[in-house]
């Protein structure tokens, strides 16, 4: 309800300040790499142009009314004083105005009526003619608007405009014109730094602003008219260049990443772009031993020492090995120090931008699946507006990726499965204990990988990014070499882990003791009792798994971009595929059991390994991850297991308990957490039943609020201020006597503000009045000019009474994306709650050290 | 700047791509692959042939038949023929691509790191090395970008605002480079 009310209030807000105010540094933004404004247009804004006008100015009216209310409401004689005077100005310069002609009859047409009596308030009597005042404010005002509906949209503006300057005091030619101020807004004013929170309500109602201009303009030219076409369709058009962007680039990244892979291992020399496969293509060895070798293809070893076998071949290709990993290493950290600092956040700014579900779209081709990753994982201020987009967006960017076709087999993905065996109950208990080692996996990892970026964080260890990097490429080029499951790319090694062992594998993998004579169709190959092969692989496969586990901890969170769920899916893909093994062989050599009775008989095919390794990829990247649906979604699109989804949701579902168990946060969280970035995760529960009062600042042992009056104060008090308090905002009260809030200012739009009112405007000095309100107070007449500060101001910042849960509260913030929000009592200014004071509450009940909580 | 020229580097590589999917078909480009797996005495066997994908089956592709005629049938039952495309007019265009962007990238770099240094040094001349000792005795990239950025607002052409772009940009990484990496502030 409340929180319905406010934001309510917020669609309203700023409607005749265009110039809203800008970005803090109060919030570091949590972790937008690549921040796609799909808030661009308001497509359905588009044609009623005109009623969105009206609402405006209706809406500017009945906040002046407000205003008017609240300045009337002030229960001091003084502020009795300056309702009556105020009024009196209004209504002399009103008729000055009509009488001067310029649409004088029609704008205001009781210009002969004496001005309205507002008499001073006697005591006792007071709510009376409180009442009263009022009720003439707001005739008055409701007039004016039944007047304004008959007139065109310029001159109603016009008429605002000459109303507002009135109500200014005078000095007709001052910057506080309204269409001035649509104009010109001060350069600099409403822009981000890097890494802070956008302001989603604000950027919102800026944005209704611009369209409402573009809108009222359609009708003038043919010009004016595709302007506002173009704004119509420009976030879509973002949209798809966007698309079009990534899926051409994953496609460049394929197929370059697969040239790359295979030059550490040997060079085509026919023609250089060629990969492995690529070169071979047209090859003519007939025989399974020979199938990998062409003459086109040379290895290192051939090439540089001449000879394709034997122990100084093996060195050679070792040593080249070693030096492709080191310069790759090298190369790209180098680049990414030199050119892309940001790019080394491994995986976090992914995680929260809407143009991850094309990304995620693509790199794993899971168009579906991107989708709803950006919807698990991007947890606030997600309309669903954006995920059309976003839907449109992974959509043409498949397309793209599927026209260039990297593979070459017609998919999206390198590892598609292509087996539809069925599976059986009794399978569901190995499903489930992948999973255990999943979620097992997921605490594990999350726990060590965080004391390393700590460790790599806060020691000496971190001032060496580059020579990290190059220490972890060694010891994995050196370790992966001999075993032939790490030596493959890690995404070819998933490939052959889910394939099936049918008869044309030659892999060691399927190495079966075959049973030559059996007549038996290709499709359904029975159980088989595992070959030499098979147990040698199982070993190497046991060594690559200890070595993956370890270097993973390492790799993830080094300065340069590397990724968490190939290297994931390649550990649960071969926990998978030796678990599956070990259930096939269990179930051929002991069909007689009980629970493999009914399924398993002697040649039935009742096991597929490859099964289990894709169980087990999807359960460890669920514990590490902690996703849920998006994560099914994409294995299966991955995949094209649509039979597999009750063991695929069996598995995730029990990893991400047992992960929990060790640990609530996902990996992205404790990233986040660990680099202390405010940010509010949607998925924890608030449960306390603190108040609002609890926990906004100050508290009571604290200095008062740093706080700005409307008018008196200079601005080398606000220069103070700014200099001494490290605030990213201020409230803006009336006057420190009655306290009431007037808005909010940011200290860099002040900053901003000031410091371009001090270049290019005469007569701005330290001891010039700074005035927020709409009108100048009466200065001495050798005074310097006051400096108009209005178009900064927030005056509709959120603020809630002391009273509000901090449940409903936290609620606000999440769903608004809020920085800060004011706290008031019977409409005075009482604090300030913003999102780390929300963040800290939140450690403290949960019995943490909220100072251990680091923000920068 | 850096985004204007990632864009335009996708844009350059959309319109390449674009380009080659009209492209006629390398003939070379198709292939139907039979895997056959041992039989009775005679061992696995891999055929590779160019044919169109209406003809890629056992039949047309096994050639010669190793099995005498009565046995083709079974033989082939267990044979499995793929019929696979590539454009590898995409393949080379891509790795070109990707080839020259890193080049141009790499000798950026070094540029950057080891060409303006020197000859920042040497334009400087010995009278300002003196004053400016500590700004050349920081040896990273872009050391200079302040100064320079400070000279070039004053005059204003459109070589003089490229040169504000880029250096405005230098600033940008500048900072970020010591946020992630000397002050482990952001993205540790």
């Amino acid at each position: 309800m409340e929180s319905e009310q406010l934001f309510h209030r917020g669609y309203y807000r700023n409607s005749y300040n265009s110039i809203t105010s800008a970005s803090s540094d109060e919030e570091l933004l949590d972790g937008a790499g690549v921040i796609m404004d799909f808030q661009t247009s308001e497509d359905d804004n588009l044609l009623d142009g005109d009623a969105s006008i009206d609402e405006g100015i209706e809406c500017m009216l009945s906040k002046f009314v407000d205003d008017t209310k609240l300045t009337g409401a002030v229960d001091s004689p003084e502020g009795w004083d300056t309702i009556q005077k105020e009024l009196d100005k209004l209504w002399k310069k009103t008729c000055a105005a009509s009488k001067a002609g310029d649409r004088g009859d029609s704008f205001l047409p009781h210009s002969g009526e004496t001005p309205p009596a507002v008499l001073h308030p006697a005591l006792g009597s007071q709510d009376r003619k409180d009442a009263n005042l009022l009720e003439q404010v707001q005739q008055r005002d409701t007039k004016m608007i039944t007047e304004l509906e008959h007139l065109s949209y310029e001159e109603k503006l016009r008429g605002l405009g000459t109303h507002y300057t009135m109500t200014n005091g005078g000095n007709i030619n001052s910057s506080t014109h309204l269409l001035d101020l649509l104009d010109e807004p001060i350069p600099g004013v409403g822009t981000y730094d890097d890494f802070h929170t956008i302001d989603w309500v604000r950027e919102k109602c800026k944005d209704r602003e611009r369209h409402r201009r573009i809108n009222s303009k359609k009708k003038e030219s043919a010009w004016e008219m595709t302007k506002s076409l173009y704004d119509a369709w420009s976030g879509w058009l973002v949209v798809t260049l966007t698309g079009l962007a990534s899926g051409a680039l994953a496609g460049l990244i394929d197929i370059a990443a697969d040239w790359m892979t295979d030059l550490k291992e040997g060079i085509c020399l026919s023609a250089l772009w060629f990969n492995h496969e690529q070169c071979c293509w047209g090859s003519n060895e007939t025989t399974f031993e020979e199938r990998d070798k062409c003459p086109q293809w040379k290895t290192w070893a051939e090439l540089i020492i001449g000879q394709a076998e034997g122990p100084g071949s093996y060195i050679m290709n070792y040593i080249m090995y070693i030096f492709w990993a080191l310069s790759f290493a090298f190369l790209a950290v180098s680049l990414v120090k030199v050119f892309a600092p940001y790019a080394c956040g491994s995986g976090i700014p992914e995680v929260l931008s809407a143009a991850s579900a094309a990304g995620v779209s693509v790199a794993f081709g899971a168009p579906i699946g991107g989708v709803l990753f950006s919807l698990e994982e991007v947890s606030y201020y997600f309309p669903l507006k954006t995920l059309w987009r976003s839907f449109f967006a992974a959509l043409v960017a498949a397309f793209v990726l599927r026209s260039i076709n990297p593979f070459g087999n017609s998919r999206l993905v390198l590892f598609y499965v292509e087996y539809h065996t069925p599976w059986y109950l009794f399978e569901l208990l190995p499903f489930i204990l992948l999973g255990v080692f999943g979620g097992l996996w997921g605490a594990f990892f999350i726990r060590a990988n965080i004391a390393w970026c700590r460790r790599r964080k806060s020691t000496k260890f971190g001032k060496y990014p580059v020579l990290e990097v190059i220490i972890v490429a060694a010891i994995t080029a050196v370790i992966a070499f001999p075993n032939p499951y790490t030596r493959l790319n890690t995404s070819e090694l998933i490939k052959e882990l889910f394939t099936d062992c049918g008869p044309l594998e030659s892999s060691s993998l399927c190495d079966y003791r075959n049973d030559m004579n059996a007549s038996k169709i290709v499709d359904d190959i029975p159980d088989r009792p595992a070959g030499t092969g098979v147990y040698s692989a199982i070993w190497q496969l046991c060594l690559a798994l200890i070595f993956k586990i370890i270097m993973t901890v390492f790799t993830f969170g080094i300065k340069v971009p590397s990724g968490l769920f190939i290297p994931s899916m390649a550990i649960g893909a071969i926990a998978g595929r030796i678990v599956g093994i070990a259930v096939e062989q269990l179930a051929y050599y002991h069909h007689d059991w009980f629970i493999f009775k009914e399924w398993c008989e002697v040649g039935a095919d009742c096991i597929t390994p490859g099964l289990y390794a894709m169980v087990g990829a999807a359960a460890c990247l669920g514990g590490v991850t902690r996703m849920t649906v998006s994560l099914v979604v994409i294995v299966f699109e991955l995949t094209g297991g649509l039979e597999y989804i009750v063991p695929l949701m069996a598995a995730v579902m029990t990893s991400k308990w047992v992960g929990d168990a060790f640990g609530r946060e996902g990996i992205y969280e404790a990233h986040i957490r660990l680099n202390g970035y405010p940010f509010l995760d949607a998925k924890e529960e608030f449960t306390h039943t603190t108040l609002a009062a609890d926990v906004m600042r100050p508290r009571r042992s604290d200095p008062p609020l740093a706080v700005l009056t409307q008018d008196n104060m200079t601005v080398e008090d606000i220069e103070n201020l700014i200099n001494e308090t490290s605030y990213n905002g201020f409230p803006v009260i009336m006057s420190k006597e009655s306290q009431r809030l007037v808005g909010f200012a940011l200290r860099r739009d002040l900053t901003i503000a000031i410091e371009s009112a001090r270049k290019k405007q005469e007569g701005i000095v330290g001891s010039s009045r700074v005035c927020f309100a709409q009108h100048t107070p009466s200065l001495p007449a050798e005074s310097p000019r006051p400096l108009k500060l209005r178009s900064i101001l927030d005056m509709s910042p959120f603020t809630v009474t002391d009273h509000t849960p901090m449940e409903i509260v936290v609620d606000i913030f999440r769903k608004l994306g809020l920085r800060q929000c004011l706290v008031t009592h019977n409409g005075r200014l009482l604090g300030i709650i913003t999102k780390k004071d929300i963040l800290r509450h939140m450690a403290q009940t949960a019995n943490q050290d909220p100072a251990s909580i680091m923000f920068n | 700047m850096a985004a204007r020229g990632a864009r335009l580097c996708s844009l350059l590589l959309l319109a390449a791509l674009a380009g080659l999917g009209t492209e006629a078909k390398n003939s070379e480009d198709v292939r139907c692959k039979c895997i056959c797996p041992p039989y009775k005495d005679h061992s696995g066997h891999i055929y590779n042939k160019n044919v169109s994908q209406k003809d890629c089956d056992c039949l047309h592709v096994v050639e010669p038949m190793p099995v005498p005629g009565p046995d083709v049938e079974a033989y082939c039952l267990r044979c499995e023929c793929k019929y696979e495309e590539r454009s590898s007019v995409t393949i080379k265009v891509t790795i070109i691509i990707y080839l020259s962007i890193l080049g141009l990238l790499l000798l950026y770099m070094v540029y950057l790191t080891l060409v303006e240094p020197i000859l920042k040094r040497r334009l400087l001349g010995h009278s300002q090395l003196i004053q400016s000792d500590e700004d050349i005795g920081d040896h990273q990239p872009f050391a200079n970008a302040h100064d320079v950025l400070a000279r070039s607002r004053s005059r204003a052409n459109v070589l003089n605002k490229v040169e504000y772009a880029q250096q405005r940009w230098k600033l940008q990484v500048q900072e970020q480079r010591k946020s992630v990496f000397d002050r482990h502030v952001v993205l540790s």
